[in-house]
């Protein structure tokens, strides 16, 4: 394939012509090989094949005659709270005034406290309510509703943190910190 | 007893079979790479098991970066043109509405987006702009629920995506205001741009994933 045809044609020359003396027309492709494959390399390496994904968030109406507010079981529900660094707390039902059923996760472990908690409580009274502190982040935020996503969760919120909830949080952050 | 001797066997090889799939390799590569246009606002998404691409048109974009800021960006021009339009007339900020129509994205409070557009395109960078003010819920500190509004009265029933890209350390309350501007503007339904993520196997989504595909239901293991 990379050589070729020098047969000449196979007509006569005359008396008087010399032959000329025939040159090997085969190319060494290795070089060529070698560009071809760095430049591939270079290719698959700068290649974006991920598009970015978008995830579907829904807003509840502001609405302030609180007429369609969702009214829930506080034997379903489920609270996670989010701080910084990476905290994760969380409480099931009501919090306890004293902040007994106050307890401290992770990213990692919320994920069996949310599938425990679904798997205890019937379908319809099972509500999940994510509360941000102000020293969350974005990211934070994306993975709990993500955490939603992964778990098929139904009905959950995003709501504002209450200042006992935050005061809790703060006091708890702290307490871990000096230990 | 001798050996039947093997006969020697050139040792090169036809290299061409194998430059002809480099090659093909090679054109198939540069046809399909998407080079990453290179991003005035530096935004790192977080990963979520979201599936959907991402649409790119009619989009209405609101960045948020790593300290809050936030930045607006819209691709259609005929829009802009009438949200310039409609700034010059309703503000009287009398800014020039061909470079609005041609900027990208923008980062200022409307007192300063005049002199926005005079900075060059290619020095306009996330880092160095104030970003659109969105400092609390009230319309004084944040200005992005005018811009939604502005932005509802331009688009009028036609079909826009709106969506949302932030950064991962911003924190909370900036992700907040935003949505306080989106929801003011009844603007309910919104998407956040994310990076694909693979569900984690034996999570329930994807135990219903495996039913949609499947057909049948994975075994409950106990």
């Amino acid at each position: 394939m990379a050589e070729m045809d020098t047969s000449g044609g196979g007509h006569k020359k005359g008396p008087g012509v010399k032959k000329s003396k025939k040159l090997s027309t085969r190319i060494d492709l290795t070089p060529m090989v070698d560009l071809g494959f760095l430049l591939i390399t270079f290719f698959i390496f700068t290649t974006t094949m991920s598009q970015p994904t978008a995830f579907k968030l829904n807003l509840p109406k502001d609405d302030p005659s609180h007429k369609d507010d969702t009214h829930i079981k506080q034997s379903g529900a489920l609270t996670i709270l989010l701080g910084k660094d990476n905290h994760v707390f969380y409480y099931e039902n009501i919090l306890d005034p004293a902040g007994k059923n106050f307890k401290s996760t992770n990213f990692k472990d919320i994920r069996d406290i949310i599938i425990k908690k679904k798997a205890s409580t019937p379908d319809s009274d099972f509500f999940v309510v994510i509360k941000p502190n102000e020293e969350s982040s974005y990211k934070n935020v994306i993975d709990a509703l993500d955490e939603m996503a992964i778990n098929v969760v139904k009905r959950y919120a995003l709501v504002d943190i209450s200042d006992g909830e935050n005061q809790l949080i703060h006091a708890t952050e702290g307490a871990s910190i000096s230990h | 007893m001798s050996r039947p001797k093997l006969p020697r066997k050139s040792t090169s090889i036809d290299m061409t079979a194998m430059c002809d799939v480099a090659f093909l390799l090679l054109s198939f590569f540069i046809l399909t790479t998407k080079f990453k246009p290179s991003e005035a606002i530096t935004v790192q998404t977080p990963s979520s098991v979201a599936s959907k691409v991402a649409p790119d048109k009619n989009i209405v974009l609101i960045t948020l970066d790593k300290e809050g800021k936030v930045f607006l960006s819209m691709d259609d021009e005929s829009i802009k043109e009438s949200i310039a339009n409609t700034l010059n007339s309703s503000k009287g900020l009398s800014i020039d509405v061909n470079a609005f129509k041609k900027a990208t994205f923008f980062g200022t409070s409307f007192g300063q987006l005049k002199s926005f557009l005079n900075i060059p395109e290619s020095d306009r960078k996330g880092n160095l702009l104030p970003g659109i003010p969105c400092k609390d819920s009230t319309s004084n500190n944040n200005e992005l629920i005018e811009w939604m509004s502005i932005i509802n009265n331009a688009y009028q029933g036609q079909k826009m995506n709106l969506l949302l890209k932030g950064d991962n350390l911003a924190k909370y309350p900036s992700f907040k205001y935003v949505l306080v501007a989106f929801k003011k503007n009844d603007f309910l339904k919104f998407q956040m741009v994310t990076n694909p993520e693979s569900v984690p196997s034996g999570s329930d989504l994807w135990k219903l994933n495996q039913t949609i595909k499947g057909g049948v239901a994975p075994k409950e293991e106990n």
